[in-house]
């Protein structure tokens, strides 16, 4: 989907050329070094700490004690915790699934030709660049019980006030409704480079055979731009399961505990409680379930033949 | 009939795919240029009457956002800079190498929580007396620059045919030199693409300076949120504030949004 300009012509361009390129030294592992290097200090010296962290105990004034996975075990009796792990499972699913419809429905309407359909579509995919947390203090704004501009709306259609972010019932699938604002312009873009790549044929003969707009999306566009689907799945899951920011700026996790995720859990162990062997069992925990879903969602894309 | 009814449930759907996103940045807007009177009434007053720029002004008179934009300017820009100056090269190596382990570990670096970096570098930033420095805040952008602009690159430089270089090479250049004369400008939208990303993400960031960053060494998205609470409810100054921050990524957006487009279809994640 990259596109790179090539000049038409480049003088030496003789086939014979390509012969030499059959040679994989560990002349490019030079190229790579200074990235490994800068990896391994802020990406992989974190993971293997947090291993070796999530083993002990830490206490306040530096010193640690070794607990083995004792962590792990008041993980599993830890109500909190396991709460947090169904909030991120309800967010979760809601997060990728409202985003995918109504993306995969963006992504139809902008693939026709129609008046204006550049600016509407910038507009469109603004949201998804607007700074979270610039984002979540504006929503949070609109929210507010009684000055908040979306009650007023909903008293105009004659609907009472909703609890919005303030009451534990409303406020996962209140803050779904800002990731799915903030988001679905991801996947209507993701979704529409498939749609971009349609051939015509398929159409040209469906349509001979008299069969309906349905009859065309559910048998033709459907199993052809699935693929793209399943990327904008797999980037969706992976992306819904790490959102903190805009919790975090929203609700903090509140009211109560009723929207505190994983991350929210995670933060507020670490830095606010500074159980940093606890908290990172956490990350232990929450980076085996990463793993593990991606692993499940890339096999199945690659597995996901679309059964038309 | 049928025709012109089609047409009218075609737009009435475009009307309501847009509009979520025109209502929020017109009501940050709004909010923005109203007075604290305005902003607090019910009814919601919708256009401000008159306008005021007084938000704006009390934002940089009173909150040191000043200060807050220069740290972000240069957190982002060092973290972006250093990540074309490694990522690049690298994304180089692991597409002519076949380097594809290597890039599979790039791309759990991007699936993992920011959070999940940020306890021990923390503990390690603690002990090498970084914390509350700008140094700190450029090394943890480093996990969101790097990821993004290497996968970029990494396809980029795959769809440079490789015959190219070697006929440069053939001439009696060295790899750095084909890497250098050849691939490099060639893969210049990429480097285009990578380093808008990278400093989307970069400058978007949260998390990391709301833990490392001090009182003054704060990036705009912290420094929003610390310096102005909920408590004073005071709206206007905020939404000024909020719109400023999101401002630099918005007007890149609209100016390169081709190009944005393309790099996220190639492999960009979101960070956090």
């Amino acid at each position: 989907m990259t596109s790179t300009s090539l000049p038409a012509d480049l003088p030496g361009t003789a086939p014979s050329a390509a012969a030499a390129s059959q040679d994989f030294t560990p002349r490019y592992w030079l190229f790579s070094l200074p990235a490994v290097l800068v990896i391994a200090a802020v990406i992989v010296f974190p993971w293997l700490f947090t291993l070796y962290m999530s083993g002990q105990d830490w206490k306040i004034g530096g010193g640690v004690e070794f607990v083995g996975l004792g962590n792990f075990a008041e993980l599993a009796k830890d109500s909190r915790f396991l709460e947090s792990m169904g909030h991120t499972a309800y967010f979760t699913i809601l997060a990728v699934v409202l985003p995918i419809v109504f993306g995969t429905a963006a992504a139809l309407i902008f693939h026709r030709e129609f008046p204006c359909r550049g600016l509407l579509r910038t507009i469109f995919v603004m949201p998804m660049m607007a700074t979270p947390v610039a984002v979540a203090l504006v929503w949070t704004m609109m929210f507010h019980p009684q000055l908040g501009v979306l009650n007023y709306l909903l008293s105009l259609v004659g609907i009472g006030p909703s609890g919005w972010v303030y009451d534990p019932a409303t406020v996962i699938p209140t803050l779904v409704m800002v990731e799915v604002w903030h988001w679905t312009p991801l996947v209507m873009l993701i979704v529409l480079g498939g749609l971009a790549g349609l051939p015509r044929e398929p159409y040209e003969s469906a349509l001979i055979d008299g069969a309906n707009d349905w009859h065309m999306f559910r048998h033709i566009t459907l199993p052809l731009v699935w693929p793209f689907i399943m990327v904008a799945i797999v980037i969706r899951t992976i992306d819904a399961l790490k959102v903190f920011d805009t919790i975090f700026v929203i609700t903090q996790g509140g009211p109560g505990t009723a929207s505190e995720t994983l991350n929210i859990f995670l933060y507020l162990q670490a830095f606010q409680f500074y159980k940093i062997g606890y908290a990172s069992a956490v990350v232990v925990i929450f980076f085996v379930i990463i793993i593990m879903l991606s692993l499940l969602l890339l096999y199945a894309r690659q597995k996901s033949k679309w059964n038309a | 009939m049928n025709r012109t009814l089609k047409k009218l449930g075609f737009w009435a759907s475009v009307f309501v795919m847009v509009s979520p996103a025109v209502l929020v940045f017109l009501w940050m807007i709004s909010l923005s240029l109203k007075n604290e009177l305005d902003n607090t009434a019910f009814p919601p007053v919708f256009i401000p009457n008159p306008p005021t720029l007084k938000n704006y002004v009390d934002v940089f008179a009173q909150n040191n956002f000043g200060l807050y934009l220069w740290n972000s300017i240069l957190v982002t820009g060092g973290a972006v800079l250093i990540g074309l100056i490694v990522g690049v090269p690298a994304g180089y190596g692991i597409a002519r190498g076949k380097a594809h382990k290597f890039a599979i570990l790039i791309l759990v670096a991007r699936m993992t929580p920011a959070l999940s970096y940020l306890i021990p570098l923390f503990l390690l930033f603690q002990i090498m007396g970084l914390v509350g420095t700008i140094s700190a805040l450029v090394i943890t952008h480093l996990v969101i620059t790097i990821p993004i602009i290497v996968w970029i690159m990494i396809g980029y430089f795959e769809n440079v045919p490789i015959e190219l270089e070697d006929a440069s090479r053939i001439d009696g250049a060295t790899t750095w030199q084909a890497f250098r004369h050849v691939a490099l400008p060639l893969a210049k939208p990429g480097i285009v693409v990578g380093g808008i990303l990278a400093f989307i993400f970069s400058w978007n960031n949260f998390i990391f300076s709301v833990v490392l960053g001090g009182k003054a060494s704060r990036t705009l998205p912290s420094a929003v949120y610390n310096s102005l609470t909920f408590e004073q409810i005071s709206w206007g100054p905020l939404a000024a504030a909020a719109l400023l921050v999101t401002l630099p990524v918005l007007l890149v957006t609209v100016i390169a949004q081709r190009q944005i487009v393309a790099g996220l279809s190639a492999g960009g994640l979101k960070d956090g």
